[in-house]
């Protein structure tokens, strides 16, 4: 029975999420707003990477730096969708009162509402890898692509992601405006540690064994190893050198480290949450109205 | 009997993170209270009195600093569903809302919360938009409503879930004078209808308590000074006579203390007729002239003089020592 509510408040609050994300123009400028808008700021970083290296796109750093970017847009806008949701409620729309003291499942309300977030971002993450491999040459060949690899690290990286948006959720109780400063460093911090435009062998050592506790740099790493195995194999045997870090370990061990660091995340996202909320309730700050 | 509410000497105190952030203040003091299954209970205090904190802490948005409350016998410290399946809440003044939302689809949603089966959500929410007289709206997008039609809006989203117990807070501040009628008619009606209903009214409208309420609790700084029905509350003062005077030119309201037979009085300026009133509890009837000679000798024009029979206000300026506005 609770599950079936679980689902319901999921379905409904996920429809309330569209309505949020969709509703405020016509279907026409929502679609061109969600083709354009990926590919715009995905051309930054391409612009940067031409400029430095002189316009060679059709090699297999490249091609590691443009999906590492492109699957970050699920990092930063799902991350930033689920704290959101929280700090809209109670500023914007001042319904978190009314949908906190709802005898339903928050953490189901809240995933409900990021869902449609995912949603988006995948159709944003699709289009650029679109225009990678047929613009720029990025090497993404689908007679070689592992899906089971690929979906599998996507499934558990998503939920990673919105396992940590939970803990940012939680702390965006007690931080008023500043929730959204928290959000994008965070996101900052995956951005520089977890392998997204730049392999983390280059970092500093202390630096890379805080990488490697991260989930999002298991989730990079398989997602690659998935969707352009060619341009990684390509990426050692050309520098003659681990340049991950990681093509010692199996697709298999890399699943389980995923798993592992996603397990150890939930717990401490949970644990924040909870005691986020409890912070929150003992200080009165859960219908705080602050920023509009 | 297990009571719909129970309150277990309630405090709750907020500490300021800085000094410069002002005083500690002490919220809730020591607060007791039980109101029963079937009631209609008031809770009439002014503005800072605690009336907000206690029903935050009820509808388990805020915890106490100690002492227990209970709501339908769940703890609303720990057992935070299953008081929440049995409440719902409205606050005065709110215009809150998903306005990219049509009326009945913001009720719909709040409604599915619940668990309510969407069929049976449609028809109570139908229902109840005639009878705010807001049918006619049900298809407009919330942020195109006015803010009365708003607040109508979340009065509906607290009944619209048929709660056992519905927290009101401050429901008609800010609507107009037919609005607030229609809420306070709707209020009765509700609760009369079903026997296991309670309503837990705040309101700094002594009318409002007076009208609505089976029982009322005064609250002033976080006390609960007396508790009981209006007609027992006012004979707390029927011994006394109350004095009304509405006088103009009168610059200074002091001195008044010093008369003997004077329990307590209070004065409201009447900005549209640049009178004030003055509103004496008197102890001994003969101090009535000490009173008219006081304000005489202040310059003062007396347009009128009458002697009322006690209200609440009477009840609480007995009780505070000062008036509630």
């Amino acid at each position: 029975m609770a599950v079936i509510n679980d689902l319901k408040v999921f379905k409904d609050s996920a429809w309330l999420g569209w309505q949020m994300e969709a509703n405020w123009t016509d279907p026409f400028l929502f679609m061109t707003y969600s083709m354009v808008k990926p590919i715009a700021g995905t051309l930054i970083l391409v612009l940067m990477y031409i400029v430095v290296t002189g316009g060679e796109t059709a090699n297999a750093y490249f091609s590691y730096m443009y999906v590492g970017n492109a699957m970050y847009m699920f990092v930063a806008e799902v991350l930033f969708g689920v704290t959101w949701v929280i700090h809209d409620d109670r500023e914007h729309y001042m319904t978190l009162k009314q949908v906190y003291i709802a005898p339903m499942n928050f953490y189901v309300y809240i995933l409900g509402r990021s869902a449609i977030k995912i949603a988006i971002t995948s159709f944003g993450v699709f289009i650029t890898l679109v225009f990678g491999v047929m613009a720029l040459g990025v090497g993404i060949n689908l007679a070689e692509v592992d899906w089971l690899l690929f979906s599998a690290s996507l499934i558990v990286g998503l939920i990673s992601i919105c396992i940590l948006g939970l803990a940012l959720g939680g702390i965006s109780f007690l931080t008023a405006k500043h929730s959204i400063g928290i959000n994008e460093g965070l996101a900052g911090v995956f951005y520089v540690l977890s392998g997204v435009v730049f392999p983390i062998t280059i970092l500093p050592t202390w630096a890379q064994s805080i990488s490697r506790v991260l989930p999002v740099t298991y989730w990079m790493e398989a997602m690659r190893r998935g969707l352009e195995p060619a341009a990684m194999r390509e990426l050692t045997s050309t520098a003659g050198f681990d340049v991950t870090g990681m093509s010692g370990v199996s697709d298999m061990t890399m699943m389980v480290y995923l798993l592992a660091s996603v397990l150890v995340f939930f717990i401490l996202s949970i644990g924040v949450f909870r005691f986020t909320d409890y912070i929150a309730r003992k200080k009165g700050k859960v219908d705080w109205t602050t920023a509009y | 009997m297990q009571h719909a509410v129970e309150v277990k000497s309630l405090t709750r105190v907020f500490r300021p993170k800085k000094k410069k952030e002002g005083d500690i203040v002490t919220a809730l003091d020591s607060v007791d209270l039980h109101i029963n299954t079937g009631e209609l209970f008031g809770v009439l205090g002014p503005n800072g009195a605690g009336k907000t904190t206690l029903l935050k802490i009820l509808a388990t948005l805020l915890l106490p600093t100690s002492g227990k409350a209970y709501v339908a016998g769940f703890d609303v410290e720990k057992d935070l569903i299953e008081v929440r399946k049995r409440i719902n809440m409205v606050s005065g003044g709110e215009i809150s809302g998903y306005g990219l939302l049509t009326v009945r689809e913001n009720l719909w949603m709040f409604s599915q919360f619940y668990g309510i089966k969407s069929k049976e959500a449609k028809a109570r929410i139908d229902a109840l938009l005639e009878r705010f007289g807001l049918s006619n709206k049900a298809k407009a997008k919330v942020r195109t409503l006015s803010t009365g039609q708003r607040q109508k809006m979340n009065v509906i989203r607290g009944f619209v879930t048929n709660p056992e117990i519905v927290f009101l807070d401050e429901p008609t501040l800010g609507l107009d004078v037919n609005a607030a009628r229609a809420v306070r008619d709707f209020i009765i009606d509700w609760i009369r209808s079903d026997s296991n209903r309670t309503v837990l009214l705040t309101t700094h409208y002594m009318m409002e308590a007076d009208e609505l309420c089976d029982r009322i609790a005064i609250i002033d700084d976080g006390r609960i000074l007396a508790c009981d029905t209006p007609d027992n509350l006012k004979r707390m003062v029927k011994m006394n006579t109350t004095l009304t005077l509405s006088v103009s030119g009168l610059s200074e309201v002091d001195g008044f203390d010093s008369i003997p037979g004077l329990l307590s009085y209070s004065s409201t300026k009447k900005a549209e007729s640049s009178t004030t009133e003055l509103r004496f509890v008197l102890e001994d009837e003969s101090c009535v002239s000490d009173i008219v000679s006081k304000v005489l000798s202040a310059g003062s024009r007396i347009i009128s003089l009458q002697k009322t029979e006690p209200t609440l206000e009477d009840v609480f300026i007995k009780l505070v020592g000062r008036g509630l506005e």
